[in-house]
């Protein structure tokens, strides 16, 4: 028997597949934009995730790796790099090594700690590049050129979203795997209870460790993407409502659900980018949306909180399942 | 036989109160070790100490022949030390196999392996359900333990710490809240134990805890009252004015 979550799960994917067709088909290039934005924040929030929902470690900081790629592609191509595989090790590899410095530090603590720390973290790094000003400090920095992988053009609209879908596709297919693999189990059971585990005799740290490392890594392709497709970074990338809205993502979608992130992350842009457009004919209730639309947002997230609990996805793909 | 435990000298204090006092006591391998006393006496924090979740602040551990005193909790499960706690902490999000499979995991090598399912593996499966056999859990392997009764709980709590192939058990109050039916399970499965494994039982069912151990240490203000054989324990003056006495059925 097919699940409904597979079901689900397929149509997701093959209609994100097909956006840059349908967008051609027409003649509305810029949705092929707004998607390639869609699966950028997507596989950020699938990178929280992986501590959010399945390792109950509720990051407030993300949106300083999302930073970090991005500033490694803009202050690259400043400084006359325009290697993307130069920009995508410098990304990593810097991404990586804050990782786990800023992991190793944070995971000493729990719960409102671990929050306040990871946002902590998070904002020096925002005031840091603010400092920046030869890379345009408050302002930001235009990317002259973006990353060069040889033959794949990401200058090109529908390369760049190919490349995005890839990258995602890739992500989820290694967590899927991940999930259910050893390594999976043990962030799961921490999640559950870190003490058990350790009493059990797992040196929990080390995992909980590896497990932020490599969230924050993906974070960082996220952010790569991000500087590619806007041709642009600031220090807002990595402001700290970025990072809150990475959360309301996960949770929009459904928290340690693999596609929940994907789900949240569409949901929102695409609820901010309708509100903001509307045109219902009415002038006074489009001018109170198309305004106020932040307002609509927040009832739609408290609505999907209160009421479906497991998130968009979680209600998607088993809504028969019982509630915990 | 390996899982003999020597307690020397420990001291636990939490603010002015002394939790453990200057406790000394042994288990021999493959002994059940009763630690009894009145409520307040020490016994969990007695557990915790030996568990590593608590540092003493005087005093040594010694497990099979190794100091332990300073070692975090998971090296001290790797060693042979398995508990399981007052309160039921297994996952209950997890099938009953998958939590079994998870403390054989721990046992089995490092768990840096991102990709293959570890659901699969016959490596976990196989000890995880001799272990679910011991503990007569078979019929429940693939139930969500949110869905399990109490006392299956706490039978599953042991089965874990079986499932990792631990040496010493350190049991906290492995009955309470069971049915008689089911604490009469738990009590022919501890029995069972006897002589595989070391067992230190805390325990309020004296019914249970005079039939199964071979020595009981009575803890009163976390010192060691008495320590000796059941019978020794119930002839004991100092023992029956200080804690049997107020219990009508010894």
């Amino acid at each position: 028997m097919v699940r409904p979550g597979t079901v689900v799960a397929a149509l997701l994917l093959a209609a994100l597949a097909l956006v840059p067709a349908l967008a051609g088909a027409f003649g509305e290039p810029y949705y092929v934009r707004l998607f390639t934005r869609i699966l950028v924040f997507a596989l950020a929030a699938l990178g929280l995730n992986l501590v959010l929902g399945y390792g109950a470690m509720v990051s407030f900081g993300h949106a300083m790796y999302i930073g970090i790629g991005a500033y490694a592609v803009g202050m690259l191509s400043a400084g006359g790099v325009a290697s993307g595989w130069a920009h995508l090790g410098v990304a990593l590899l810097a991404g990586g090594a804050i990782a786990a410095l800023v992991g190793a530090i944070c995971l000493r603590t729990s719960g409102m700690a671990f929050i306040m720390i990871t946002l902590a973290f998070a904002q020096m790094l925002y005031f840091l590049a603010v400092s920046l000003r030869e890379y345009g400090g408050d302002d930001g920095l235009r990317i002259a050129t973006p990353s060069d992988f040889g033959g794949v053009d990401l200058a090109d609209a529908n390369t760049l979203y190919y490349v995005a879908f890839g990258v995602l596709l890739a992500v989820l297919f290694a967590f899927w795997r991940l999930i259910d693999s050893r390594f999976g189990m043990v962030l799961r059971g921490c999640k559950g209870n870190a003490r058990r585990m350790a009493a059990l005799g797992f040196p929990t740290l080390r995992y909980q460790l590896a497990a932020y490392v490599i969230s924050a890594l993906v974070c960082v392709l996220a952010g790569v993407l991000l500087a590619n497709l806007t041709k642009f970074v600031a220090p807002s990338y990595m402001a700290w409502t970025v990072s809150g809205e990475l959360i309301v993502m996960a949770v929009l979608g459904g928290l340690g659900t693999l596609l929940g992130p994907v789900v949240g992350a569409a949901a929102l842009l695409l609820l901010e980018e309708g509100l903001t457009s509307l045109k219902l004919g009415v002038p006074w209730l489009d001018e109170l949306l198309n305004q106020h639309w932040l307002a609509v947002i927040g009832l739609f997230i408290l609505l999907v909180v209160l009421v479906l609990r497991r998130g968009l996805y979680g209600w998607l793909a088993a809504p028969q399942a019982r509630k915990p | 036989m390996s899982g003999g435990l020597q307690v020397e000298g420990l001291v636990k204090r939490f603010g002015g109160l002394l939790a453990t006092d200057h406790l000394s006591m042994s288990l021999a391998g493959g002994e059940i070790h009763a630690v009894i006393g009145p409520n307040g006496a020490g016994k969990t924090t007695l557990i915790n100490q030996l568990g590593g979740e608590i540092t003493p602040d005087a005093g040594r551990i010694v497990f099979d022949g190794r100091d332990i005193t300073h070692q975090p909790p998971w090296r001290r499960a790797l060693a042979g030390i398995g508990r399981s706690y007052q309160i039921t902490s297994v996952f209950a999000d997890f099938t009953v196999l998958q939590n079994l499979c998870l403390a054989v995991q721990a046992h089995a090598g490092h768990s840096f392996r991102f990709w293959g399912r570890a659901a699969g593996q016959r490596r976990l499966r196989e000890p995880a359900e001799a272990a679910l056999q011991r503990v007569g859990l078979q019929a429940r392997a693939a139930t969500r333990v949110a869905e399990l009764a109490h006392g299956e709980r706490r039978q599953l709590e042991i089965a874990m710490t079986l499932a990792g192939g631990a040496t010493l058990l350190l049991l906290d109050e492995p009955m309470a809240g069971m049915s008689h039916a089911e604490s009469e399970q738990v009590v022919a499965l501890l029995a069972s134990l006897k002589g595989e494994h070391t067992v230190l039982l805390v325990e309020h069912d004296m019914d249970a805890v005079f039939s199964l151990a071979d020595r009981i240490t009575v803890l009163v203000y976390g010192s060691a009252l008495a320590s000796g054989t059941p019978d020794e324990i119930r002839s004991n003056d100092a023992v029956r004015d200080a804690y049997l006495g107020q219990q009508e059925d010894v």
